[in-house]
């Protein structure tokens, strides 16, 4: 059985097809790119399957139960995390904080527990540690130490998208959204970004999700890859298969190239 | 900076010995200061402090959760006045009286935190104005509360009434002692507060709602929680101050007070424990002190008495507190916008990278 299932997703925005009858499924811990032009509907499907947009039709299926209506944060309670396009990140909290934050549904501490942090053997204060050291790895996992009590808003573009990554993975997700993680990093950036990506498929056993603009990296690192364009699916299949497609061709370089 | 060695250190409240150090200095200095200042002084102490627990209470919600209110008047009111009702007509211990009477400001925070899930800005600020007003009128309004003539208060007793144990406390001294002890207590939790999870949550709201709902924050919890938590502040601080006052009435908490309270804020810094009790001391200061008593320096008060008589006011310096906060207010956005912890940070790094 599939891990993670879109079956025929539309959404209309005014009269506007921004997704029409979309379907594709995903094996466990593999990665799926999903490319296509600019205005093609790739973000709007994330958008659909976090929450953020409700569907006009169609079922997003994770783990064998209907995530299509749930609120953002009860999509995230189910294991789906996702990082953003043009970073959303809370930037006058540290990059720990940040990180933190992204245990958000793993802790307990309430108002009161909370308040009443007054020593070491606390509740708050052990679940604060607890946490501290599982975020510490994902610090060290993607080389975020020189900046870790730095706030998000000092730091320049290239690690705000590390820190990003960094806050999805530490939800410990089953599904991760990566929406453009390379756009702005410069070649060294991208390459160092190519393994992690690699590493987090292969460590943290999470199916990945990836659109992205960089063919070099979608044709290196993709299990499969789905070609879509205005808002329609073209092909879905192994790197090869999807470069060479007519269509493909068409919708990136247009009809006489 | 020195080696961390546990994750502990990241949320302890004594972060080195030399703070542990200075707390303790300024915790003696705090403990002593009745013992050698005049009463007159006790008393404006004690209204800084009550302010000092509104002011980071409203600065949990204005600077960590973004979510503006001008009607904090309202709760500091139900505090008040929840205090003395359950005090007398319920005949409850006090502090039993105050608690009950901050959870149910909280419960009206909750309440009003429900609008806030729709409305940003300047329409929740017209949402929460309009609370305050309606709560000051509500309670002019019922004879229970003594209408517009206002309430005296019970006399502030401690022990429990019902077991024969008394312990009234009569003078500002001792009123002092219980609003330190009080003031500690809720600093030191609205600091725990935002050093933990729930903390963290309000400051993700304000930066970024849309990420905050994505890893997994419940908005419509978390937004009206940060009012439940500054009500109940505000409540706590308000119940202390009816015993500081003795006898107030409805309009004691009149919208200007919330708008003084929000220029605390602002003022102090917003987003900062630090910047709710600068804030706090600073504008309770000038208010209740310095510029009541300016007509009294020479020459310069001659100068504004003649000037607020000729432009302002018939009645000399009514005021005047108003145009100076006001101009403070305008100087610290346009030249400080972190306030008075602005300064502090910047004094702090000048003293640390002395002499360069």
């Amino acid at each position: 059985m599939d891990h993670f299932t879109v079956e025929n997703l539309s959404i209309c925005f005014g009269g506007l097809k921004a997704v029409n009858s979309v379907s594709f499924s995903v094996e466990k811990n593999s990665i799926f790119s999903i490319i296509g032009p600019n205005g093609s509907g790739k973000t709007t499907i994330f958008n659909m399957i976090s929450g953020i947009y409700k569907p006009d039709s169609g079922r997003i299926i994770c783990d064998g139960e209907n995530i299509v209506g749930l609120t953002p944060d009860h999509v995230a309670r189910k294991g789906v995390a996702r990082t953003f396009q043009n970073i959303e990140l809370f930037s006058n909290a540290t990059v720990m904080d940040n990180l933190l934050l992204g245990r958000h549904i793993h802790m307990k501490t309430g108002v009161f527990a909370g308040a009443f942090l007054w020593g070491r053997g606390s509740a708050a204060a052990k679940e604060e540690i607890a946490n501290r050291e599982i975020v510490e790895r994902i610090i060290d996992f993607l080389d975020l130490q020189s900046v870790r009590n730095h706030y998000v808003a000092s730091l320049p573009y290239g690690k705000r998208k590390l820190v990003e990554l960094g806050r999805a993975l530490a939800l410990e997700p089953k599904i991760l959204l990566l929406d453009e993680p390379s756009a702005g990093m410069n070649t060294e950036e991208k390459g160092d970004l190519n393994i992690w990506i690699k590493d987090i498929q292969a460590d943290y056993q999470v199916t990945i999700l990836l659109i992205e603009h960089d063919m070099n990296m979608i044709m290196g690192i993709s299990d499969r890859i789905f070609a879509m364009n205005q808002g329609e699916k073209i092909v879905e299949g192994v790197a090869a298969e999807v470069q060479s497609h007519p269509e493909v061709i068409k919708a990136y370089l247009g009809e006489e190239h | 900076m020195d080696m961390k060695r546990d994750y502990y250190e990241d949320v302890q409240l004594f972060k080195s010995n030399v703070v542990l150090f200075w707390s303790a200095a300024l915790l003696l200095v705090l403990f002593t200061i009745p013992l050698y200042t005049p009463n007159y002084y006790i008393y404006l102490f004690n209204i800084i402090m009550v302010h000092i627990i509104l002011a980071v209470g409203l600065n949990i919600l204005v600077g960590s959760t973004g979510q503006i209110s001008l009607g904090h008047a309202g709760f500091f009111a139900i505090g008040a006045y929840g205090t003395v009702l359950m005090m007398t007509t319920f005949q409850l211990p006090f502090v039993l009286a105050i608690l009950i009477a901050a959870f149910i400001a909280a419960f009206f925070g909750f309440i009003l935190g429900l609008p806030a899930l729709r409305l940003e800005g300047p329409y929740l600020a017209i949402v929460s104005l309009g609370f305050g007003l309606t709560i000051m009128h509500i309670i002019g309004g019922m004879d229970v509360f003594g209408g517009r003539m206002g309430v005296k208060v019970p006399p502030l007793d401690l022990g429990i009434k019902q077991l024969g144990i008394s312990w009234i406390l009569t003078t500002d001294f001792q009123k002092y002692y219980l609003i330190l002890i009080t003031t500690i207590i809720m600093v030191v939790g609205a600091r725990n507060i935002l050093k933990t999870r729930v903390g963290r949550s309000f400051v993700a709201i304000r930066d970024s709602d849309i990420a905050a709902e994505v890893i997994g924050v419940n908005l419509t919890i978390y937004k009206t929680l940060a009012f439940a938590v500054s009500a109940f502040y505000a409540g706590i601080a308000g119940g202390l101050f009816g015993f500081v006052l003795g006898f107030f009435d409805p309009f004691t908490f009149n919208m200007i007070l919330s708008i003084i309270f929000l220029v605390m804020v602002v003022v102090g810094g917003l987003g900062t424990i630090a910047g709710g009790i600068m804030g706090a001391a600073l504008i309770t200061y000038l208010q209740y002190d310095l510029l009541k008593n300016i007509a009294e320096v020479p020459y310069f008060g001659a100068l504004m008495v003649a000037v607020s008589k000729q432009w302002f006011t018939v009645v000399g310096l009514e005021n005047f507190s108003s145009m100076a906060i006001g101009l403070i207010m305008i100087g610290i956005i346009i030249f400080e916008p972190l306030g008075m912890f602005g300064v502090w940070i910047r004094m702090k790094k000048y003293w640390m990278t002395w002499p360069f």
